[in-house]
């Protein structure tokens, strides 16, 4: 989709878990992965207007009109009946939104922010819409103070990311798994454009933080742990380093029956990671009991 | 009588009270037994009603609301009345203030106001060292929270970032206590950011200070300025007020046929019973109490009688809003819907249009000041002043945008309390960012609590959440405020939320 439209799935203007001091953050729909664990598997799919989550709406806002899903948010009660209703993982309330209308809201909120974080879905699958969205805001003198981040699973080619670059102050990367088939079962996709991204970016000076969510039994195993150490010292010792934790919020399919991850297992491949000499390793600041 | 005496009884025996909270009690109890200040029948009957309220500050007004005293004339003369000689050191200036504070009368029965301590202890500070300057404002810390135990107790610092402030920061996370509450007033073109980023810093580690729009203040008042006090109220100094009655919007919007009979019809008509409300309780304060006369205070210059306003207070304005948006067919809430709030602003903007026609004898400059009034603990069923209701807030930045345009209209203080999540914790700046551009855009106030934190702001009064298990536990505090705090726990649910704040308020007879 380019031609200065996206879908979004959701804008907040307050977020202090993406990236320094207060983002507004812009979650566009469709992913390119289809990871067993994703906590919002609502933002995967594309609304193919099969009209399924129009006959669960208990509140009339989903409506039928000619082959289009119409969401009308008057009377929307967020109750999210349609997500769970939906076969392709996809959103009915997800609003198309224009680079200028994303402008308007930045403009609105701009005293408040530090900056702008496009997240997903996979921010980059809108590359087009990124570069004219970061173009508008660079040449907008009231913006000059905000910073352009994304938040991305690396699933770019290079000359993807050439495009981008320039205008963007830094990259926030998922790594999903470093054993090849590991990655694939877990995402349905192969890891050798992630891992090709996380180089690209360190080199380039534009990654901020690698993230990798530790699953039980899958990624907090020593070898995945050792690989991840190894790609940190690779990419330089100013790399920032966030452990995520799997849990089961929002979680859809068999990973729902999975175990959580638990803290001391966090703290514990934090500690291997610290002593394999990573310096800078953050992990979750706040744990839900 | 015999309720009377078995509301004494109770008073006197109850395990929970400390000896001086059941003197204050006792106090305000007496006082009730007198009869109400001279009121005509239409104004009686809305009074008791409750749709105005004189926030039972007692039936025979014999000392003003809020005092503010010029604490620099006691720095600079000393006091004949009390024999205190001028100070020349700072240990001299600050005992001086200690002596001070137990002359100032209000509402709690201690003092709403201990002064501009940077402004007032930096003539002192010349030869003294930074290590020094921390211990002796430790010491002096430690003196107010535990002699002064009233967490409407507060201090003001700012606009400069000066050495003195910087210290009061720094001891103030250090110790976490109750009192005194604290407000820098921030200036952008004076404070700088560095002190901006040191108060927002200081906000996550025990939810002090308060942050005052300075420029904002300061043109609504005269020389010699004003102080934010108590709960953040904005009042002149050398003064304060003398009084603060309230209107329940709530009440006025149930009693209304539609938007335009409550803007055109019902608001007037409550707006003038609760001036003449104001105005009774006034002209007793000054002309029968005899509060002034013979006033050592007064004749040393530390209070001015022509420098006390009248707070016209409103409370409960979502539910108000949100009763007319029924009446209307509406279905949007107010904090969240954009035609709701509007509804919201423009009754602000009816509120200070209506106030300004009323005039008042007595009061500085002639008139009341528009005041979103901060609650009483057993308010229940209503929000505080104009805020949204408890556990239904937007986010933070929604949250200040949906309330930003009432904020020009209430000259004597608005607050809203922002709760930020613990999250924030890791990402400082991004609290940083809230305050100032709150700040920019026209906040006359920013407070925050941050999740997590075992002082929790209750309206704007500091409480400690382990007092409140304490408290329950029937074991008494020594903090005078932790009654209210258990009170507005137990009846408004106020903890139960997350990491909720509290829109706390007052037992009868005290303030907010």
């Amino acid at each position: 989709m380019s031609d200065g439209i996206a879908a979004v799935s959701k804008f907040l203007t307050w977020s202090v878990v993406d990236g320094p001091g207060n983002r507004f953050v812009l979650f566009l729909q469709g992913c390119n992965y289809r990871c067993v664990t994703c906590h919002n598997p609502h933002t995967i799919g594309v609304c193919s207007d099969c009209g399924a989550c129009v006959a669960v709406c208990p509140s009339g806002a989903l409506t039928k009109t000619g082959r289009k899903v119409v969401h009308d948010p008057g009377p929307c009660i967020a109750c999210d009946s349609c997500l769970a209703a939906c076969p392709t993982r996809a959103n009915p309330m997800v609003r198309r939104m224009t680079v200028a209308d994303v402008l308007a809201l930045l403009r609105r909120n701009a005293p408040f922010l530090n900056g702008l974080t496009v997240s997903g879905g996979e921010a980059t699958l809108h590359l087009d819409f990124l570069i004219d969205l970061f173009t508008a805001v660079r040449a907008a003198p009231e913006l000059a103070h905000l910073t352009l981040f994304i938040d991305s699973n690396g699933h770019l080619p290079a000359e993807g990311w050439q495009r981008i670059l320039a205008l963007t102050d830094g990259v926030m990367l998922d790594v999903k798994a470093f054993e090849p088939e590991r990655h694939r079962r877990l995402t349905g996709v192969g890891n050798d454009l992630s891992l090709a991204s996380a180089k690209l970016l360190a080199e380039a000076g534009k990654l901020y933080e690698l993230r990798f969510l530790l699953i039980p039994g899958e990624t907090d195993r020593p070898e995945e742990i050792a690989a991840l150490a190894d790609l940190a010292h690779e990419l330089g010792p100013e790399t920032r380093l966030r452990l995520n934790a799997f849990q089961h919020h929002g979680v859809r399919g068999p990973a729902a029956g999975w175990p959580a991850m638990p803290r001391d297992g966090v703290e514990a491949a934090a500690a291997v990671l610290r002593a394999a000499g990573v310096a800078d390793v953050a992990v979750p600041s706040v744990w839900l009991p | 009588m015999t309720e009377t005496l078995s509301q004494l009884r109770r008073i006197a025996t109850n395990p929970t009270l400390s000896f001086k909270q059941k003197e204050h009690a006792l106090a305000v109890a007496a006082e009730n037994m007198l009869p109400y200040v001279l009121l005509d029948a239409e104004t009686r009957a809305a009074l008791d009603a409750r749709i105005i309220c004189d926030m039972y500050e007692g039936n025979a007004p014999y000392k003003p609301r809020y005092v503010l005293p010029d604490y620099g004339m006691v720095l600079k003369n000393g006091s004949a009345h009390l024999e205190l000689p001028k100070p020349a050191t700072l240990d001299e200036a600050i005992n001086t203030l200690q002596i001070a504070y137990h002359h100032v009368p209000s509402v709690t029965g201690m003092p709403v106001f201990i002064g501009h301590l940077d402004a007032l202890l930096l003539p002192f500070c010349d030869g003294v060292s930074d290590d020094e300057l921390y211990r002796k404002i430790k010491l002096f810390w430690r003196y107010i929270d535990r002699v002064l135990p009233d967490a409407f107790l507060h201090a003001d610092i700012g606009p400069t970032d000066n050495r003195v402030a910087r210290a009061i920061l720094r001891v103030d996370a250090e110790l976490q206590q109750v009192a005194p509450n604290l407000t820098f007033l921030y200036d952008p073109e004076v404070s700088g950011e560095a002190m901006l980023r040191l108060c927002t810093d200081n906000i996550i580690a025990c939810s002090k200070p308060h942050i005052a729009n300075h420029p904002i203040h300061r043109e609504v008042f005269d020389e010699p300025g004003y102080a934010i006090v108590s709960c953040y109220n904005a009042l002149p100094l050398r003064g304060g007020a003398a009084s603060l009655s309230r209107i329940n919007l709530k009440k006025v919007a149930e009693a209304s046929a539609g938007e335009a009979d409550f803007l055109d019809v019902q608001l007037p008509r409550y707006v003038d019973l609760n001036a003449r409300l104001m105005r009774a309780r006034i002209d007793y304060l000054f002309r029968q109490s005899g509060f002034f006369d013979g006033n050592f205070l007064v004749e040393e210059g530390w209070i001015d009688k022509d420098r006390f306003t009248a707070m016209f207070g409103i409370f409960a304005m979502a539910e108000a809003v949100d009763h007319l948006q029924d009446l209307a067919g509406r279905t949007g809430r107010y904090g969240h819907d954009a035609t709701a709030n509007a509804l919201g602003h423009r009754i602000s903007a009816r509120l200070a249009e209506l106030v300004d026609r009323e005039p008042m004898e007595h009061v500085w400059r002639g008139g009341a000041m528009l005041h979103a009034q901060a609650g009483l603990s057993s308010d229940a069923g209503t929000t505080p002043g104009v805020r949204i209701p408890y556990g239904s807030e937007p986010d933070p930045v929604s949250h200040v945008q949906a309330l930003l345009p009432h904020h020009r209209h209430y000259l004597s203080g608005v607050s809203e309390i922002l709760t930020l999540d613990e999250t924030v914790r890791a990402n400082p700046e991004a609290v940083f960012q809230l305050a100032k551009g709150a700040l920019q855009l026209g906040f006359r106030e920013f407070t925050a609590n941050v999740a997590g934190n075992d002082l929790v702001r209750v309206t704007g009064f500091m409480i400690r959440l382990s007092d409140i298990k304490l408290y329950n536990a029937a074991k008494g505090s020594r903090v005078n405020t932790t009654a209210l705090g258990a009170e507005a726990a137990d009846t408004v649910h106020i903890l139960e939320r997350k990491p909720r704040v509290v829109g706390l308020e007052l037992m009868a007879g005290s303030g907010v």
